[in-house]
């Protein structure tokens, strides 16, 4: 009696078979290169999803401003293969070779001092990984270790958001402005453009996307996931138990903004692009939509939710673009005021009682295991 | 940088940059002062209130071409009808909106934050739908055009003028309703103990939603002001709503003083920058310096301290 | 010489304490001390500032001025949580546990041990934290309801539930607010039985209204009126005192 699992119990492990089974066996059998890639970008944002699992869902921390670390992780990636895209041979047509085809339409002479590093897909790595831990860990050291919580720091995650899109979108001779970074080709001389490459990339993206699941178990299983959501609740109470609030939410929030990071990272891999479209209030704001369909406290029904609102969104604007609009405003209404637990809610209130009662099968863990999504959290 | 204008040419650029910062400061104000009721008032977060402004906007370009149309005698004094009717246009949508959306939501304001996005999205495509994409601007009428010449360097633009004195008056009509009516004594005592009000007689639900419905109307009038120096576009309102969020917390959610004063600072900080940097680095410095600020000083520029 | 030598055998030595807000001072210089193992019950009409004492001694509130002393340590400058790890428990005047959590949760979340985000991340259920909840469970009358959801409890086993959280633990000064207030008379009992079992080997600090507890309890007693003290000693001599009868008895 009482024993926790350290990752998944019972019908968390099936439900994390049941989704690998769909993602590595019947989407890649059942799809053709296109729409696989198409699966492949949408997942790139349940990395973003998961992590607001973590900070919105169990720690009740909502940031807008996802899209700033989907952008940094991004953005270092696309650094590294814009650099290696621009090798010497490649732009020796610009007035300056070997910088940039942007930095040269903007009369660049030299690679700017903070683009050298990222010769090196192993700082690329690091840097995807440990620049959005450190802003994070600015921001919320900043704001929460002054108490600020709730919808003040909604608002300021929102406001960084907005910062960082005019000043990318400003500054194009460093960042290539509202296009982005494009025209992408190779990694370590690897063309990620051919369908192989896409191919593979995808089977590499979902294994990433298994090891961030796993993270995000064991932490939403440890005592620091119970505390997240102890602290949702009653956030002195958890303070005068001996913790230090500040630094679970700091903890949280990072945690969040390193998933999101990856996730940009893939994405970059994926589409072959990055642009300021991913980084401001809309796109960050959207991303909390994905993990709201899902169930905000449901680690798989973030993923889930994401691929199907990215896929309600794809075949809507492609069939009637307006009302994908109304769609989406809709879904933001209805998840908030009919379904506070998403997929989630529906699944375990409506369909595993009926599965239940067909197999019969008594679930001794399942009381202790899902307590806290008995209701919509309280803020 | 300074180098190469006279000292004359100087002091008229400040001027006219003064001016401009005086204009933003309007429709910063303009915008925060339906949120100091809403937000600050009841807490509950908005994210639809520019796309309430912009009704109030659509209904002013109604009206003018109305006016234009069959009543062009009178087409001088349109805008204080139009200002009428998009008061009343935007505060019974809001009172709509609190029915069916904001009062299930007041425990859980993130919540509230989300549905408001909901519905601002919704707002738009229904405008778009309506109004259609492009921007909308509206005529002014004679009296309006043309400008103050105030030295020889010095224009002062009388649309601008008329908007500045519009915003003087409405922010004195709601500081008095909020501060010296009898019925912004209900808000607040609503606001700071719900159960206490209803006891003493105070039908929170109605006070409830006539404030809503009042910041609201306040946002439509804001949007029907800002007509007469810009024109309108179903996205207009949701370019404004960070920046006029900051301006309500930045000056500390509660005080109406201090929304004044906050949209003063930024709306002046940002026109002066914008002199000496591009447009977007002005913004970008700006909103950086009270993002910077609101974490070293959170509760905002003028809070009390209260005991909880 | 400095004070907290003179004070050097009080467990908690408050001096000049004042807190105010807006000008009004809730909390107005005010002084007194608590021994190892003494129980010490506040009282006083409402608005005293006697929530607000314990606010200040837990570090909910920061003081305006004067110092608060446990064991020698100042806790004024301290962060409510290194006040707690110091060896301070509080409970809340409305029960203040985690409602989505089950009772064995929020039992094991105030379990002493994993404080840090590291130590919460890889924090261990063993055998010694189960065999401490379950003990401490039993105590505060909800063995058999460990694996409940807290929201589901009633309103007198929430205010156990919270007073179980302060044992597991372990405080050498335990804040009680108003811990029978709300409570139905069957409670009260059983909570006068459980507080007087759980005050043994330790220091508490009572504020209560309901005279006959205080009796039961009180080593000494507290009169705080307008945010000082008004009179301090034994239940008997303080109900003898005519200045205390006018403020607060004699209602």
């Amino acid at each position: 009696m009482f024993d926790t699992p350290r990752f998944a119990n019972r019908s968390e492990l099936l439900g994390i078979a049941v989704l690998a089974v769909l993602l590595l066996v019947i989407l890649p059998l059942s799809l053709d290169v296109f729409r696989l890639n198409l699966v492949a970008k949408y997942l790139t944002y349940s990395f973003v999803a998961l992590g607001l699992v973590l900070c919105w869902g169990c720690g009740g921390i909502l940031s807008l401003g996802q899209g700033v670390f989907f952008g940094l992780g991004g953005y270092c990636m696309a650094m590294f293969l814009k650099l290696e895209a621009s090798s010497a041979a490649n732009t020796k047509i610009q007035s300056t070779p070997g910088i940039p085809d942007f930095m040269d339409w903007n009369q660049l002479t030299e690679l700017p001092f903070f683009w050298k590093p990222f010769h090196s897909l192993t700082f690329a790595i690091v840097a995807v990984l440990v620049i959005p831990a450190i802003f994070a860990l600015i921001v919320g050291a900043a704001m929460f270790k002054r108490r600020v919580g709730g919808v003040y720091f909604a608002i300021i995650t929102q406001a960084i958001a907005a910062i960082l899109t005019i000043l990318i979108v400003g500054q194009q001779g460093y960042t290539g402005g509202i296009n982005g970074i494009t025209d992408l080709r190779t990694l370590k001389g690897w063309d990620i453009r051919t369908d192989h490459a896409k191919f593979i990339l995808y089977f590499v993206e979902v294994g990433c996307l298994f090891v961030c699941i796993f993270a995000a178990q064991f932490i939403r299983h440890s005592k620091l996931g119970r505390i997240l959501v102890a602290m949702r609740d009653k956030e002195d109470r958890v303070r005068f138990s001996g913790y230090s609030v500040a630094n679970f939410k700091i903890f949280a929030f990072c945690a969040a903004a390193v998933l999101a990071s990856i996730g940009g990272a893939l994405f970059t891999l994926e589409v072959g692009f990055m642009s300021p479209s991913f980084v401001g209030i809309v796109p960050s704001i959207e991303m909390v939509i994905y993990t709201a369909v899902g169930g905000r406290m449901s680690i798989l029904g973030a993923v889930y939710g994401t691929l199907i609102v990215n896929a309600a969104k794809t075949s809507f604007s492609e069939s009637f673009p307006q009302l994908w609009l109304l769609g989406l405003g809709a879904l933001f209404i209805a998840v908030v005021l009919a379904f506070p637990n998403g997929l989630a809610g529906i699944w375990r209130d409506l369909i595993q009682p009926r599965l239940d009662r067909f197999s019969r099968s008594p679930k001794p863990d399942a009381q202790w295991s899902q307590p806290m999504a008995d209701k919509a959290p309280a803020e | 940088m300074f180098g190469d204008y006279s000292l004359s040419d100087l002091g008229a650029i400040f001027a006219m940059q003064g001016f401009a910062g005086l204009i933003l400061f309007s429709v910063f104000l303009l915008m925060a002062l339906g949120l100091a009721i809403i937000f600050g008032q009841m807490g509950v977060i908005n994210m639809a209130h520019g796309e309430f402004m912009i009704l109030g906007a659509y209904v002013t370009w109604l009206t003018s071409n109305f006016f234009q149309a069959h009543l062009p005698a009178l087409f001088g004094g349109y805008f204080f009808v139009a200002m009428v009717l998009a008061f009343f246009a935007s505060g019974a949508l809001g009172m709509l909106v609190e029915w069916g959306l904001i009062r299930h939501l007041y425990k859980r304001p993130l919540d509230t934050l989300l549905a408001t996005w909901g519905l601002s999205l919704i707002l738009q495509q229904c405008y778009r739908s309506i109004f259609g994409a492009r921007e909308v601007g509206v005529d002014l009428p004679q009296w309006m055009l043309g400008s103050f010449q105030v030295t020889d360097a010095i224009q002062i633009p009388i649309n601008g003028v008329f908007v500045m004195v519009l915003t003087i008056l409405i922010t004195c009509a709601v500081a008095y309703i909020l501060y010296w009516s009898r019925w912004g004594r209900q808000v607040r005592a609503v606001v700071q103990n719900r159960v206490m009000a209803g006891a003493v007689g105070i039908n929170t639900e109605k006070v409830d939603r006539y404030t809503f419905a009042l910041g609201c109307g306040v946002a439509g009038v804001a949007g029907s002001a800002f007509t007469m120096i810009g024109s309108t576009g179903p996205t207009s309102g949701q370019l404004y709503i960070v920046d006029t969020f900051l301006v309500v917390v930045f000056g500390g959610a509660a005080s109406l003083l201090g929304t004044i004063a906050s949209a003063f600072t930024i709306s002046q900080a940002q026109s002066t920058l914008e002199f000496f940097l591009s447009g977007s680095m002005a913004k970008v410095i700006t909103l950086l310096a009270i993002v910077g600020i609101l974490m070293l000083r959170p509760q905002g520029l003028f809070a009390l301290k209260v005991r909880k | 010489m400095p004070i907290g030598h003179l004070q050097k055998d009080f467990l908690l030595a408050v001096e000049g304490l004042t807190v105010s807000f807006d000008g009004f001072k809730a909390v107005n210089n005010l002084s007194f001390y608590v021994d190892e193992n003494e129980i010490r019950v506040i009282i006083g009409p409402n608005g005293a500032g006697k929530t607000t004492v314990l606010d200040l001694i837990c570090g909910k509130t920061k003081a305006s001025s004067g110092s608060i002393q446990f064991r020698g340590k100042e806790l004024t400058k301290l962060k409510e949580n290194d006040i707690v790890q110091a060896g301070i428990g509080r409970k809340f005047q409305t029960p203040s546990i985690y409602d989505d959590l089950t009772v064995f949760e929020n039992l094991e979340i105030s379990y002493p041990r994993g404080r840090s985000v590291f130590g919460a991340l890889t924090f261990n259920r063993d055998s010694a934290v189960r065999e401490r909840v379950q003990e401490v469970a039993e105590m505060v009358f909800l063995k058999d309801r460990l694996g409940m959801t807290a929201d589901l409890l009633s309103h007198g086993q929430k205010q156990w539930l919270e007073i179980g959280m302060l044992l597991i633990q372990d405080p050498d000064l335990l804040m009680l607010d108003e811990p029978v207030a709300g409570m139905s008379v069957s409670e009260r009992v059983k909570t006068a039985e459980l507080l007087n079992r759980i005050i043994k080997g330790r220091s508490v600090l009572v504020i209560e209204h309901d005279m006959k507890f205080v009796e039961d309890i009180a080593h000494k007693v507290t009169v705080l009126h307008q945010g000082q003290v008004l009179a301090e000693g034994s239940m008997e001599s303080v109900k003898a005192n005519p200045k205390v009868v006018e403020v607060y008895l004699g209602h």
